[in-house]
């Protein structure tokens, strides 16, 4: 029997003789399998451990840090794992980042040291049947099937030499199906969060059903700008770059969207008419994340050493406010702006929106409706912006219905500047980015309208 | 941490854990059983205007049994290293093929594929990286960082190292047993200049490509980076003050430092043949090449011929032998224009009726199952090809692109958009000064049948990603890409500004 966890991480600590450490332990369990043409492909089950040991050196005037990480067991290398990141602390350069350990004391006895749930084939054995009955009620209908189904279970420890003895426990999992018509000329997609609930593959076959029913006409549109209605899966995918480029140091030295002239930013900048405030929140339900720091590396958005600083709800822009930009203790110093550091996961929503996609269909005149957004990456980083494809289903709406599929479009947009143009919005649901889902999985987003949708050219891809 | 294959993990004990796995498998009546047990050590060393940021120093070690039981596959990875604990893994996996037995269509069959018993195979590097000193390798990008800092042209630098060192030990029930090691770097720096001509900022990266090589790559031996870095401030200055594309169709004269990205995205992914028959669909996409057009499709103009190789001295993709113990090969893709090739894995070579697989299995961790991922594909110089200067001088009206940058294709493999570090206006055969905002959208088979012309082998350079990332749950495989200079005719160039609403 391996060790466990929360005492990999006290043993860590208690092995260093660094003059700080903080140990990250994570034991993580997960299962998926994937399917193509109404078949599986492929399966997986794995178990596995990660530990991080922070190690910092203080000298005459500055610290200096060493981190050294292992995914697997480290039962007998434990000393040689804290060695090595003592080493590389005592042997590296001053940290720039370099603050105070966090200290204090944590989750209780009971919590720390309560076993790790795992999931294992068993979180299949429902699923797979009832999948299995769904491939086969889509090839009675001519219909093609592809997806990926996960579930997985994680639990970190935190342990510092100050004292600190955090834990946080999440469960995730995921189901996409991708539809296309036996011809390959129609194509959809549909995706949930949650359990793997045997329930939720046959409603999203359903969804699957109606959108391939949609395309039955085909409609070529040319590129242009085009009223859009972006449903919560594709703004998922844009606001997550607009998070992810929000450092508060690069904003202040110029180098993002949010910077302004003479080494300042846009924080205060009304970004958008719109009532949309976007925020992250560690106690969101649905959307729960560790409420404390933890990061097994420093970098523009994060600093090894807020490890285990606790973290509350921060509202990123409020009311079309720009009201905050992503800061570690450091970064914050450097620009005089408040502590407000990464959290992760990410909600847009608008305080007087509670309609549905299907209610703002209804009540466009003429537009455009896509499914998801696919291979988006950044153009130019001063506007943030974008470029990327529709994909599996753009439908256009006339007078509140849905007259047709549309081809494919090759977009260039950027997130912040079409918040400035929203027309409509709908109410905030939970959602998995298409693209970026799996690296960033805690969203909740609202259905966007937004007027002058630049589709640059046509994608004849299916 | 250990900077050798490690005898005490990848002899006696990986091969014990491999027979506790197939003895437990057999009794279960599996057709295939694979064991990888593959240790993984990467390093990332990040410098902020001369500052260290962070150093990250990760290892992974585990291992991974996957079965082929009554025609469907399963898989299950551990991290104790233990007979016993192998022979659990190995039921899991069993256990797991069973589970989804209900999802089964025609059975998996695998091509066949000699045994290969005790090979051994190491990518080509003098020096491993992970053996020099930390404070060495930080002070060379520190080093690289300041030669920019002092230039009153750059305001911010980000100098970046990233290692990989992959050991992986294979073996199957069929006999074969292999031993490998594979080492590849990236460093890359990036300078920074603001308040340009219109505002915002530009940037500008170093063009040396990620290789599987070792320390010797830095200091000196395959690129020259300090002769690169000099030129940097000049350059970046002269971008910040350019003038703004005119959008329109123009000739591109398009660097090996751009092309190997267009190369990768619209050849090297469109000719892999589990997108072709759809098994990418719901994630990473599927191919327009299908198999029906092998042998027909013109794929480009007559001049383009396309290989792929996995023996490519320092390419990224560059093994002994694949993830399913199938040995390194190299064969054609686009043969004067057409496609006549694909890549696959033991199991989509048996889909389409080959009688091999042509070795491009990987699996990124030991937790991840092999996916058929990219050879390293390229594109063949003539011999007695032109000079980069001599394809410029036969253009009056286009434009010279140099570095990669953003790039985007469709699921399909058809529209694509790519950026680059430098645009050259070409005006009568000459570079008259550089652009700004320059973006190239075309559709794989037009772009490549606007092939006019390839440099020759003086102009050949073998760049690569060394982060390329496919499958559910994702996986990152590095690859090469070689290619001469080459010269298009007129494809459409937009500007990046202009596409912004109110821009």
């Amino acid at each position: 029997m391996r060790w466990p966890s929360h005492e990999v991480a006290e043993r860590a600590v208690e092995l260093c003789r660094a003059d700080g450490c903080v140990a990250i332990v994570t034991e993580e369990s997960e299962a998926n399998i994937r399917w193509a043409n109404n078949a599986l492909t492929s399966t997986g089950v794995a178990n596995s451990q990660r530990v991080t040991v922070v190690a910092t050196v203080n000298g005459a005037e500055a610290t200096s840090v060493g981190v050294v990480s292992r995914r697997g067991e480290v039962d007998g290398m434990l000393a040689d794992l804290v060695a090595a990141a003592e080493h590389a602390a005592r042997a590296a350069e001053p940290a720039e980042d370099a603050q105070p350990l966090v200290s204090g004391s944590g989750v209780g006895a009971e919590e720390w040291t309560a076993p790790v749930p795992e999931t294992s084939t068993a979180a299949f054995a429902a699923f797979a049947p009832t999948l299995g009955a769904v491939f086969a009620e889509a090839r009675s209908r001519h219909h093609v099937l592809y997806g990926y189904a996960e579930q997985r279970v994680r639990a970190t420890f935190l342990a510092s030499s100050g004292g600190v003895r955090l834990r946080t426990d999440h469960a995730t999992g995921a189901i996409e199906l991708t539809g296309k018509s036996a011809d390959g000329s129609r194509s959809a997609w549909a995706g949930v969060t949650g359990d793997l609930d045997d329930g939720a593959i046959r409603n999203l076959y359903a969804q699957i059903d109606q959108r391939l029913g949609w395309a039955a006409r085909h409609i070529d549109l040319p590129p242009g700008r085009y009223q859009t209605l972006l449903p919560p899966v594709a703004v998922a995918d844009l606001m997550t770059y607009a998070y992810w480029s929000a450092s508060g140091r690069e904003a202040a030295e110029g180098q993002t969207v949010y910077s302004a002239p003479g080494d300042s930013t846009r924080v205060g900048e009304r970004l958008t008419d719109a009532p949309l405030t976007l925020f992250s929140d560690p106690a969101q339900p649905r959307l729960e994340c560790a409420p404390f720091v933890l990061t097994p590396a420093s970098d523009t958005l994060v600093s090894v050493f807020d490890n285990g600083l606790p973290l509350r709800r921060t509202a990123w822009i409020d009311n079309g406010v720009l009201t905050a930009l992503v800061q570690t203790r450091h970064s914050a110093g450097l620009t005089g702006m408040p502590l407000t550091p990464y959290i992760d996961n990410l909600v847009l929503a608008s305080a007087d929106a509670a309609g549905s996609l299907d209610d703002l269909v209804a009540e466009l005149k003429r537009g455009l409706l896509l499914t998801t957004v696919w291979y988006i990456r950044e153009v130019d980083l001063s506007t943030l912006l974008l470029t990327g494809l529709t994909r599996d289903g753009v439908f256009l709406v006339e007078h509140g219905e849905v007259v047709g599929a549309v081809n494919n479009f090759r977009f260039n947009e950027s997130p912040v500047d079409l918040l400035g143009r929203v027309a409509g919005v709908g109410g905030t649901v939970p959602t998995r980015a298409r693209e970026w889902g799996e690296a960033f999985t805690h969203c909740a987003m609202p259905p966007l309208l937004v007027a002058d949708f630049n589709m640059s050219s046509v994608s004849r891809a299916v | 941490m250990a900077s050798e294959h490690d005898p005490a993990l990848f002899d006696a004990p990986a091969r014990a854990m491999a027979a506790a796995a197939f003895d437990r498998t057999a009794r279960r009546g599996a057709q295939h059983t694979d064991f990888r047990l593959s240790r993984r050590d990467q390093l990332d060393v990040r410098v902020r205007d001369g500052r260290l940021q962070g150093s990250d120093d990760s290892t992974e070690l585990g291992f991974g049994v996957r079965v082929l039981i009554d025609g469907v596959w399963g898989f299950a990875a551990g991290i104790e290293l233990n007979a016993p604990a192998a022979a659990r893994v190995a039921d899991l996996a069993c256990a797991m093929a069973r589970t989804v037995r209900p999802l089964r269509g025609s059975p998996v069959e695998m091509a066949a594929e000699p045994t290969y018993r005790d090979a051994s195979w190491t990518s080509a590097y003098l020096i491993d990286p992970l053996d020099v000193p930390s404070d060495e390798r930080v002070h060379q990008l520190q080093d690289w960082s300041q030669l920019l800092l002092k230039a009153a042209d750059v305001d911010h630098v980000v100098a970046r190292l990233v290692v990989c060192r992959e050991d992986k030990f294979y073996a199957d029930a069929a006999g074969t047993t292999t031993t490998q090691r594979r080492i590849w770097l990236h460093p890359m720096v990036t300078a920074v200049r603001l308040n340009c001509s219109g505002g915002g900022f530009e940037t500008m990266r170093t063009l040396g490509p990620p290789v599987a090589s070792g320390w010797e790559y830095l200091t000196g031996t395959g690129w020259d980076w300090y002769g690169e870095l000099a030129a940097f401030p000049e350059l970046l200055a002269e971008k910040a003050a350019a003038p703004s594309v005119e959008p329109r169709a123009y000739n591109l004269v398009i660097d090996p430092t751009n092309l190997w990205l267009t190369i990768h995205e619209s050849i090297g992914h469109a000719t892999e043949l589990d997108r072709a028959l759809g098994y990418e669909a719901g994630y990473a996409g599927t191919s327009f090449a299908t198999t029906d057009q092998l042998g027909v499709l013109r794929y480009g103009s007559p001049i383009m011929n396309v290989t792929a190789d996995r023996n490519t001295e320092h390419g990224l993709a560059t093994i002994g032998y694949d993830d399913e113990g199938v040995a390194a090969q190299a064969w054609d893709l686009v043969r004067d224009g057409v496609l006549v090739g694909y890549q696959v894995d033991r199991q989509t070579a048996r889909l389409v009726g080959l009688d091999r697989s042509n070795g491009c299995a990987y699996a990124d961790s030991f937790a991840h199952v092999p996916v058929q991922r990219m050879a390293n594909v390229s594109l063949a110089a003539p011999a007695g090809g032109p000079n980069t200067a001599e394809l410029i001088g036969d253009v009056s009206d286009g434009i010279y692109i140099v570095g990669d940058n953003s790039w985007s294709i469709d699921m399909q493999r058809h529209n694509f958009q790519f950026t680059g570090q430098r645009f050259y206006r070409i005006r009568h055969g000459r570079l008259v000064g550089q652009l700004r905002d320059v973006a190239y959208q075309s559709s794989t088979t037009e772009f490549w049948n606007c092939l006019q012309a390839l440099g020759g082998p003086q102009t050949y350079l073998l760049s690569g990603a060394s982060l390329c990332g496919k499958a559910q749950p994702g996986q990152l495989a590095p690859v090469s890409h070689g290619c001469p200079a080459a010269l298009f005719r007129p494809i459409p160039v937009l500007n990046t500004a202009k596409e912004r609403v109110g821009g």
